[in-house]
This record gives structure tokens, C-alpha cells and sequence, in this order.
């Protein structure tokens, strides 16, 4: 088998993020995040549930095993039982996220799709992000208008954000978490051939990267990771075009 | 039982300037198009729109009939950004506010229910705070917790497009999700259900089980005939999502000259003579 390719390390490092999460909903926003849940559904993690993107919980072979419409969606998310993993045009250093609109919200110089669910979903339950385009223009040091909550945000709101807990943040470059005493970014794998100095040149604020010692490198695919995405779950490659 | 069959036009002369109307559906799901195109070919102006929006809300905008929206998000699902909404957002012309889709929920629900508020965390500490200075949180009277306190969304009116319904109002959905239409309706005044077919009573409960009754006469004041109401968002199983036609719609939006066009061809005829042209558009597409 050839050696796997960046988008296949994405693919593995979105799949990490559902890891010892049980029996929930993994609800994966993008290509290459639902690749991962269903990758980490077929290997380490059996127990997600996944819905077919309508409103119909399927199974790995494609069998229906529950109803999940819009309603029963955000009881779950107000319940707790769901991590999703977002996109996010912006994100600050404590995970802020911007997903509604960029320049002055009240004016925008783009409106881009508007809330949706995401304050609602980083108050209630596990969320995570997947950035496939590490830039200044997406790592800010603001966002211009906060629609899912940072760390910051949720320590201001006291006891009202207990639930609320960002995992990780995947990105063409490597991996994220905010596994730091102030909650802020932390380098927590760098993608192979990426340095450090190039993901804190691509990042509008400074990101937490342990001093002197090696950062690690993102975990490769195992044999059985690589031929299932490419045979069963994406043997047409459609997770490619993610990354261009 | 009251015949509640009506039409298109009486459903327009139940409007007026200004009203707060409440659209069904799910981005560029079963919405009702079809009266969406008729108050685009009215008078009407100054409307506040609520709505889990799509090209309802563009359109609407498009033509200058909105003064505000409430809405979670705006989108074409299969194009996630509806290209009329977000031009009026970038020029300033419509009033806002943005919700995340969960309080929209809860602020029908409120209205449904006649509570001045119902409690959540969705909202807290997001920009929808500072964007929308009028909400409020209350504290919990049995604990300590804070919780924003959703304000009621009342609608004069709602529109819905469904399945089938009969004669007295009785509706049922057939696709995979009601979305929030129920409380779109409970949340109302008024409310008008458009629908693919009306048929006699007993062939609701024949045509799929009872859960798909959900939405009865009790929230419902008039029944239109649409067939084809909900082109060309999805109307499973009726019909799916035109997406050819709706990769048109989005792709003339941002050509004034194209626009004209597609306006002229499908804005301005009535249900019968649209469904004529699209007739001849699908002899042209499968030649």
C-alpha cells in the first residue's frame, strides 16, 4: 500500500477526536470529519451513533436503527449526548469560533451561513473543529463575530458553561487542543514536514508549544486505518478535493 | 367538519403590511415556494420573516418585501450560501436578528405554549447577546444557574407546505422530517397550509402511519392545493430537490442581466402558468 497521503492523516486525526466517547451522536460537519467518525466508528470507537445527514440514525452497513429529525437533534444537544465537529471560517486562541459572518456582524462585508446551531451546541456538549486551510485569515486573534464559545468566554459565564468543552482542532497543518492551565491553543501534533515556526507563522496569535522539547508528529495511519478509508469508506476519493 | 379549502389569492388577502409571518420548512426543504412567489407578486412590504431559511428568505429579500428577519441560518443546503440573503445582509437593507437555531425553536415553542419566555443555555456568551441587546437571562429560582431567557417569537402568520391534507385542515408529512412546521403554526394567528394533494380523510391514515398526522386542523385556518408548491426545494417523497434548477437560481442571483431573466421567466406567472414552463424546461433538459 502507498504511503499515506495528507489527506488520510486528516482523515485519522478527525477520527482521534471521537475517542472514548461512548455511546453518542458523532456529528461531523465536512468531508473529511465524516470520514473520521464513520473511521473511528468502524475501529476504536463502535458505539457512535451517526445519522445518514437527513434524519434517519444508520448503522455502518446502511441499515436505519433510529429517527433522528431536527427536533429530537437539539434535545440531544441540549441533553449532552452529541459531539460535533464544525467548521470554522475564524478561530481565536481560546476557540472562539465564527461561523455567521465576516467584518462588522452588523453590516457584513460577507455573510456567511449565520449562527446555526453552534452556540447552542459549545454550551451544551463536546465540540471540536476542522479547518482544512491553517491561515492568518482563519487562526485570528479576533474573530469578528463569536458564534460557537472559546475557554475565555465560558469562564466568564461561571457555573451556566459547565458543559461546554472544546477537544480538538484539526487542521491541514496538525492538530490542536487547549490542554494548557488558561485554556488557550496548544500545538498538540504537527503534521509530518510541518515545523513549528510554519504553523506559528500561518497563526494570528501565539500558540502554546512546549519549550525546547519535540513536539510530536500526528500518528500515521495503521495499515487497516489506510484500507479502509481507501476501499471501504472513500474508495472514490471525494476527500480529496477537501484539501485543495 | 368546516371546509377550509382555499386559495392562493385568499391566502394573500389575509396579509398586510407589516405582519410577522412564520415560513415551514428546512433551508431548501418542503418550503412553500409557491405562496412564497405570491407575496413576491403582491403589494406587500415591511415584513418581518421567521424562518429556518433558505431561498424563501432570499426571494423575499430579492424583491423588497423585508423589513426583518429572524433566523438561525440561511442556506441552499446543497449550496450553503443563499446568494440573495446574503447580498441584502452586505448592502444593510434588511433588519436582523440572529439566532442560533435551537433559541429559534424555543422561541416558537414560547409562543406556542403563551409563556413570555422559555429558559436555555444556547445563546449564552455567544455574540447573540451583544447583537441583539434586548435579550434578557434570568436567574434560576432553584439553584445556582443562569439561563437566557428566550423571548416568545408570536407570528401573525404561518406558511407550510405539506404532503397532503384534507379538506378540513387535517396535514400530514410524508418525508423524513416535519421540521419545526407544527410550531411555526402553533406559534400563529393565522395559518395557511399549502400541500401537494388534498384528499379525502380516510387516505391520510392509509397513505402512511398515524405519527405522520402531526399537524391537525386545531393549527390550521386554510388548506391550498399546490402541486409542485414546494419547487424547487425537496418535497420527499413527492418530488426530491430540483438541483439543477436551483444551481440556476443561485448562479443567476449574481448577474443583474440574468437575474431579469430568471425573474421575468419564473417570478411573475402565476402557479398554473409555472408549472407549464417548467414542463417545457424538462422537454428541454431531457432532449
Amino acid at each position: 500500500m502507498t504511503d499515506p497521503t495528507l489527506d488520510e492523516l486528516c482523515v485519522v486525526a478527525c477520527a482521534e477526536a471521537w475517542r472514548g466517547d461512548g455511546e453518542l451522536l458523532a456529528s461531523p460537519i465536512g468531508v473529511i470529519p465524516a470520514l473520521g467518525a464513520r473511521l473511528a466508528r468502524a475501529t476504536f470507537a463502535p458505539d457512535l451513533l451517526m445519522t445518514d445527514g437527513v434524519a434517519t440514525l444508520v448503522t455502518p452497513e446502511g441499515v436505519a436503527e433510529g429517527w433522528m429529525p431536527y427536533r429530537s437533534i437539539f434535545d440531544l444537544v441540549w441533553s449532552g449526548r452529541r459531539h460535533v465537529m464544525m467548521g470554522a471560517a475564524q478561530i481565536d486562541r481560546f476557540g472562539n469560533q465564527n461561523i455567521a459572518s465576516i467584518g462588522d456582524p452588523r453590516r457584513p462585508k460577507s455573510q456567511l451561513l449565520g449562527m446555526r446551531g453552534a452556540p447552542g451546541n459549545t454550551i451544551n456538549h463536546p465540540t471540536s473543529y476542522w479547518v482544512p486551510a491553517h491561515s492568518l485569515r482563519t487562526f485570528v486573534a479576533r474573530c469578528d463575530v463569536v458564534s460557537g464559545l472559546g475557554y475565555d468566554r465560558a469562564a466568564a459565564l461561571g457555573p451556566a458553561a459547565r458543559f461546554h468543552q472544546l477537544r480538538r482542532v484539526v487542521s491541514n497543518l496538525g492538530v490542536f487542543d487547549f490542554e494548557t492551565p488558561d485554556h488557550s491553543m496548544r500545538v498538540r501534533s504537527l503534521h509530518p514536514g510541518v515545523t513549528a515556526e510554519a504553523v506559528q507563522a500561518a497563526t494570528g496569535f501565539p500558540l502554546a508549544i512546549a519549550p525546547g522539547a519535540d513536539v510530536p508528529t500526528t500518528r500515521a495511519p495503521t495499515a487497516d486505518e489506510l484500507r479502509l478509508i481507501r476501499e471501504v469508506l472513500d474508495p472514490r476519493g471525494t476527500r480529496k478535493a477537501e484539501l485543495k | 367538519m368546516k371546509d377550509k379549502r382555499i386559495t392562493e389569492a385568499d391566502v394573500i388577502a389575509e396579509l398586510r403590511d407589516g405582519m410577522t409571518i412564520g415560513i415551514g420548512g428546512w433551508g431548501s426543504r418542503r418550503k412553500p415556494m409557491q405562496l412564497v412567489r405570491a407575496i413576491l407578486r403582491s403589494p406587500l412590504r415591511d415584513l418581518t420573516v421567521v424562518s429556518y431559511g433558505g431561498a424563501d428568505v432570499g426571494l423575499l429579500c430579492a424583491a423588497g418585501k423585508v423589513k426583518k428577519v429572524i433566523y438561525g441560518f440561511v442556506s441552499l443546503d446543497s449550496i450553503p450560501l443563499e446568494p440573495h440573503f446574503r447580498a441584502a445582509r452586505q448592502a444593510g437593507t434588511v433588519e436582523v436578528m440572529e439566532l442560533d437555531e435551537g433559541m429559534l425553536q424555543w422561541g416558537l415553542y414560547a409562543a406556542a405554549l403563551r409563556l413570555p419566555f422559555l429558559p436555555t443555555r444556547a445563546g449564552l456568551g455567544s455574540d447573540i447577546m451583544t447583537l441583539n441587546p434586548e435579550l434578557r437571562t434570568v436567574a434560576s429560582p432553584y439553584g445556582d444557574d443562569t439561563l437566557l431567557a428566550m423571548p416568545a417569537l408570536p407570528l401573525d402568520v404561518a406558511l407550510v407546505h405539506m404532503n397532503r391534507a384534507d379538506a378540513a385542515g387535517n396535514t400530514q408529512f410524508l418525508g423524513p422530517d416535519l421540521y419545526f412546521d407544527d410550531l411555526f403554526c402553533a406559534a400563529a394567528k393565522r395559518r395557511f397550509v399549502s400541500c401537494e394533494r388534498i384528499v379525502e380523510t380516510a387516505e391520510l391514515s392509509a397513505g402512511g402511519s398515524v405519527h405522520t398526522l402531526k399537524l391537525s386542523r386545531l393549527l390550521v385556518d386554510g388548506v391550498v392545493a399546490a402541486p409542485g408548491g414546494a419547487h424547487f426545494t425537496s418535497c420527499e417523497p413527492d418530488y426530491p430537490r430540483d438541483e439543477a434548477f436551483q444551481k440556476e437560481y443561485a448562479t443567476a442571483a449574481g448577474d443583474p442581466a440574468r437575474w431579469a431573466e430568471f425573474r421575468t421567466r419564473w417570478l411573475e406567472c402565476d402557479a398554473v402558468e409555472y408549472g407549464r414552463r417548467l414542463g417545457e424546461r424538462g422537454a428541454e433538459v431531457h432532449k
